[in-house]
């Protein structure tokens, strides 16, 4: 009885708590994200007789949620050459990404979509970083080898449900995703424009578990960031076009979108935003942005 | 003199050390509930624990955590329907049956099942469980709640059989004989005579194994397909657990706060079932 009287005490103070907790429990947006706290957290040495050149400040970036990975790769990379310099990344989206660049509230503006022509109208500049190219996966025993992007679309939202609508034998398809929030879905759901429309048979939260699904399952079908696509799995062409490296780099392979950083024209940046871009677009940076799984522009 | 001050000491160290424990928890409800409210509050209780749609990331987001509500509770329970009949009978048969040498043999192996960690549970389901499934009943995907309900009555086993042993074992040798005594068989008596006598532990048990299956995230989370669906056997589904780990490495904003909430609720879930087992213990040595 006791503990009956203690666990509905318990509920009570959780209602009642419920009721006067403030809304400014909000946490800043950029703390949600993993790679930043070290980021931001990270005071700035004063002294490092280790670098040679003294370069110091903090280079500020805010934008796209699914450059995360590859801009904290090079963020920290950046960091270690530079042990002065504090780097910050505000994973806000695209948009919010490229008016932060333009009205100046950050050094380096991150958008994973090509700016538009007014947007470079309004005095705003591109440079791309990187190509993100995401293969569509099915299984080495699955006879199909080419889709194209509209009967991906129409799969992933169940108007084609059987493989042999699409060339196949007759079984029913699987489709297998990823979890909301990771930055591959809604790529891969913004390009075949899918968003939130798609009926996934199971939702998985990381790569390595989507491909080993559509290796043991013959009917199955998934999507994968290009870099880490195995022998396990066969990536289908997309429209007749064979997703590689080349591909994705001269644009005819269509399931990919340009990271790009965005800067003002005219404006110059601080000597440590210069020189962060300067590194990112530097040859030296193509293992890092390799490493994050995309294909270096 | 002396002496007292070093027994004070130590006394002290003593306290101070059970406190950290104390300590945790009370950090660990504390920062569930400031975490877990505010999403709450915003989406509002009922449209909360009660909205069917669970859509974190779409333009018009909805946080409706039934249908991961009820897969915890039908997973749970069709872990236990599982579990249970195979757990118990294995207990009766390992406290009053089996010749030594066998009890130590499957004592040890009960043991090692317990020692095995979640993930690897979660990879051999992932990767033979998955597929049996897919092939045995003819569906197209073998990740759905029977796949993690097997998994989880798997996982529950040892704590049933140990706890169930343990209970059998401490029944009063008199009430057997006794039962004997008045011509009942062997089995007579252990099912009408040892384990009424024991259901107080047996119960226990079953209340451990339902706080282990419902805490599961990592073994459930690689079997059971992870959509927000409502539960059905063949359906990919989310647990209460899974929708927290799956969710919370790209997570922001209200997402972000929802899945503490999320947590929240899990948490309360299982105070209730530390509650009941609590109830059960004190009930076996009052009797």
């Amino acid at each position: 009885m006791k503990h009956v009287i203690c666990t509905l005490l318990c509920l009570v103070m959780v209602l009642t708590l419920a009721a006067c907790g403030q809304k400014s429990a909000e946490a800043p947006a950029a703390t949600n994200d993993p790679a930043a706290p070290a980021a931001t957290d990270a005071p700035a040495p004063t002294e490092t007789p280790a670098a040679p050149a003294k370069l110091s400040g903090t280079v500020s970036t805010d934008g796209s949620t699914s450059m995360e990975k590859v801009i904290g790769a090079l963020g920290e990379a950046f960091m270690e050459a530079n042990p002065g310099v504090t780097f910050t990344y505000n994973p806000t989206g695209s948009g919010t990404g490229i008016q932060a660049a333009s009205e100046g509230r950050c050094d380096i503006g991150l958008s994973s979509r090509a700016l538009k022509e007014e947007e470079k109208a309004s005095g705003l500049t591109e440079t791309v970083l990187a190509y993100d190219g995401i293969a569509v996966i099915v299984n080495p025993e699955n006879g199909v080898k080419d889709l194209t992007l509209a009967q991906i679309a129409d799969i992933y939202t169940g108007k084609i449900t059987n493989w042999s609508e699409v060339g196949g034998s007759d079984a029913e398809i699987v489709l297998v995703g990823r979890e909301a929030g990771s930055g591959t879905r809604s790529g891969f759901e913004e390009i075949v424009g899918v968003k939130d429309a798609c009926l996934y048979r199971q939702e998985l939260s990381s790569t390595g578990d989507v491909i080993a699904t559509v290796a043991q399952n013959p009917n199955a079908i998934g999507y994968a960031s290009l870099a880490s696509v195995k022998d396990t799995v066969k990536a289908v062409k997309v429209g007749g076009v064979v997703p590689s490296e080349a591909t994705v780099k001269d644009g005819t392979y269509a399931i990919q979108r340009p990271f790009v950083l965005v800067t003002k024209e005219g404006v110059a940046l601080s000597e440590a935003a210069q020189a962060f871009f300067d590194y990112v677009t530097s040859p030296d940076a193509a293992a890092v942005i390799t490493a994050a799984g995309v294909v270096p522009a | 003199m002396k002496h007292n001050l070093t027994e004070t000491l130590v006394h002290g160290v003593f306290l101070l050390l059970g406190l950290v424990t104390v300590g945790c928890v009370l950090l660990i409800t504390v920062y569930l509930v400031v975490s877990g409210i505010p999403a709450i509050r915003e989406i509002g209780l009922m449209d909360f624990l009660f909205g069917p749609t669970w859509a974190s990331t779409a333009a018009e987001p909805k946080f409706g955590i039934l249908p991961f509500i009820l897969t915890s509770i039908y997973g749970t329970a069709g872990a236990i329907a599982l579990g249970l009949p195979i757990g118990f009978l294995t207990a009766v048969y390992l406290a009053k049956m089996a010749p030594k040498a066998v009890k130590e043999l499957i004592g040890q192996a009960v043991s090692m099942l317990a020692g095995i960690p979640s993930v690897v549970y979660g990879l051999v389901g992932m990767m033979v469980l998955v597929p049996g499934i897919r092939k045995l009943f003819h569906v197209p995907d073998g990740a759905s709640l029977l796949a993690a309900i097997v998994v989880l009555a798997i996982m529950i086993l040892p704590s049933i059989i140990k706890m169930s042993v343990t209970a059998l074992e401490a029944v009063p040798r008199e009430y057997e004989d006794a039962s004997l005594a008045l011509g009942a068989t062997p089995e007579e008596t252990w099912f009408r005579v040892s384990v009424p006598a024991a259901k107080s532990g047996i119960a226990a048990a079953v209340v451990l194994g339902v706080g282990r299956a419902i805490g599961e995230a990592m073994a459930v989370m690689m079997v059971a397909g992870n959509v927000a669906n409502m539960p059905g056997l063949f359906r990919s589904v989310k647990f209460l657990t899974t929708a927290v780990a799956s969710e919370m490495s790209y997570s922001s904003g209200l997402q972000r706060q929802a899945l503490f909430s999320i947590a929240l609720v899990l948490f309360l879930f299982i105070m209730l079932i530390n509650a009941a087992l609590n109830f059960f213990l004190k009930g076996e040595k009052r009797s």
